[in-house]
């Protein structure tokens, strides 16, 4: 005997599905966004639509449905920062967040990278260029698999290991060019 | 395999994600060439530093509070009233349940509704400090955590070496009574298995199913009931309960 209406028990549902993933949505909004109230009007918008979604959801898993959702939604707002060229301007510290180092090879000893605050390392991380920042995030941050990532970007596993490969190459390339600069 | 292949695959050996065959030629590789060696010294050596920095953020409270606010509001809670309702509706449960069998009588609503609740208590777990009354990954000491806490101590194996990592134990509720749950780990995943006892020990094969994203496998062995719950792949989950009943039946024999 169903005798609750359907809707709070779809709210609650959600609730209970969507909403523990909520710091791991936001983390992925900030490093693709790179703006702290930008990252949060685009988790509002994520879980509205989400949420209208929901009852056509049927898995696979969420952590990897939503991240579908939030790309959508960011890139929606990169189209809208591209049609107001100031608006990427105005972003603080755009200026020299541009990535200032080449891919070099890597020398053939492995330099020892020195532990560094966290607040150094997500800047490295934001200077990387899409798609592989994103790319990177997913699996060291948000700790996705390869085939969650795959899913949640919409391309195949093998693009995923490129492109992650690519990323750390160049964070660890500018990770190593600031060491030996501050040095 | 050449330099150029063994710079991508390096970072797949590197996250777990490649297969026993596979991680061979890697390693085969890079015993063989030293700049390959370096490269991957040095990921891996990033790795561990990114590992040990906390790099995520967390979503501010004004934020949960607008999501929150969005929702459609329930006007009756989910309360325990709705609960208590639905297990008033299972008194010939109850009934069987005081002769001191506890049976599970299931019909298909009543399979749906412990579905349900066997995803909520997942959930549930997943916030933070639910996950885990006793914390070890020694079988040894998981086991018994369980005596005298249950009629039935769950079977506790350690399935570390096939890549499910036993972090511990818990206790949970699930259709009003005590269930055991037994918690590991695969990759930053967690799986939840719960083990509830059972009058009927004809062997029922294991069925996945879907509810809110999460997969859950479930099926029934020596008079023990089992759902293994988590966000892995449904194949994923299908091999860990292979290992589980492996392990279990190598046990039961050995």
């Amino acid at each position: 005997m169903p005798a609750t209406s359907d809707d709070p028990d779809k709210a609650r549902r959600f609730r209970e599905a969507a909403l523990p993933y909520l710091d791991d949505v936001y983390t992925l909004a900030r490093y693709l966004l790179r703006d702290a109230s930008d990252a949060e009007d685009a988790v509002q918008e994520c879980y509205l639509r989400a949420l209208k979604h929901f009852d056509s959801y049927r898995g696979p898993a969420m952590k990897p449905w939503l991240f579908a959702i939030l790309r959508n939604v960011c890139n929606a707002e990169y189209a809208r920062r591209a049609a107001r060229p100031s608006a990427i301007e105005d972003t603080p510290g755009a200026a020299d967040q541009t990535p200032i180092w080449q891919e070099s090879e890597a020398s053939p000893e492995a330099e020892v990278l020195r532990s560094r605050d966290a607040g150094a390392i997500r800047k490295l991380i934001d200077a990387l260029a899409e798609p592989f920042k994103e790319t990177f995030v997913l699996r060291e941050i948000n700790n996705l698999s390869y085939r969650e990532i795959a899913e949640a970007v919409g391309a195949p596993v093998g693009t995923v290991m490129s492109r992650l490969a690519r990323a750390r190459a160049m964070l660890r390339a500018a990770w190593t060019a600031e060491e030996e600069h501050s040095r | 395999m050449t330099c150029d292949e063994a710079r991508i695959m390096l970072h797949a050996l590197l996250d777990g994600e490649l297969d026993a065959g596979h991680a061979r030629e890697v390693e085969a590789h890079i015993a063989d060439c030293a700049d390959c060696a370096a490269e991957f010294a040095a990921q891996r050596q990033m790795q561990r530093v990114l590992a040990d920095t906390n790099l995520r953020y967390a979503a501010p409270a004004s934020l949960r509070n607008k999501i929150e606010a969005s929702l459609p509001k329930a006007q009756t809670p989910p309360s325990r009233r709705s609960v208590l309702r639905g297990f008033a509706m299972g008194s010939a449960v109850s009934a069987l349940a005081a002769t001191g069998i506890v049976a599970l009588v299931l019909r298909q609503d009543d399979q749906q509704r412990i579905l349900s609740e066997v995803v909520s208590a997942h959930l549930r777990s997943l916030q933070a400090g639910h996950l885990i009354d006793v914390l070890s990954t020694d079988q040894h000491t998981v086991k018994p955590w369980f005596n005298g806490k249950l009629d039935v101590a769950p079977p506790v194996i350690d399935l570390t070496a096939q890549g499910f990592t036993l972090v511990g134990g818990r206790l949970d509720y699930i259709d009003a009574r005590a269930i055991g749950a037994v918690v590991y780990k695969r990759r930053q995943h967690v799986i939840n298995l719960f083990v509830a006892q059972t009058s009927s020990t004809e062997h029922r094969p294991p069925k996945t199913q879907t509810m809110q994203g999460f997969n859950c496998r479930r099926w029934g062995e020596r008079g023990l009931n089992f759902w293994a719950v988590s966000d892995i792949g449904g194949d994923e989950l299908a091999e860990f309960v292979d290992k589980f009943e492996t392990a279990m039946k190598a046990n039961a024999e050995g």
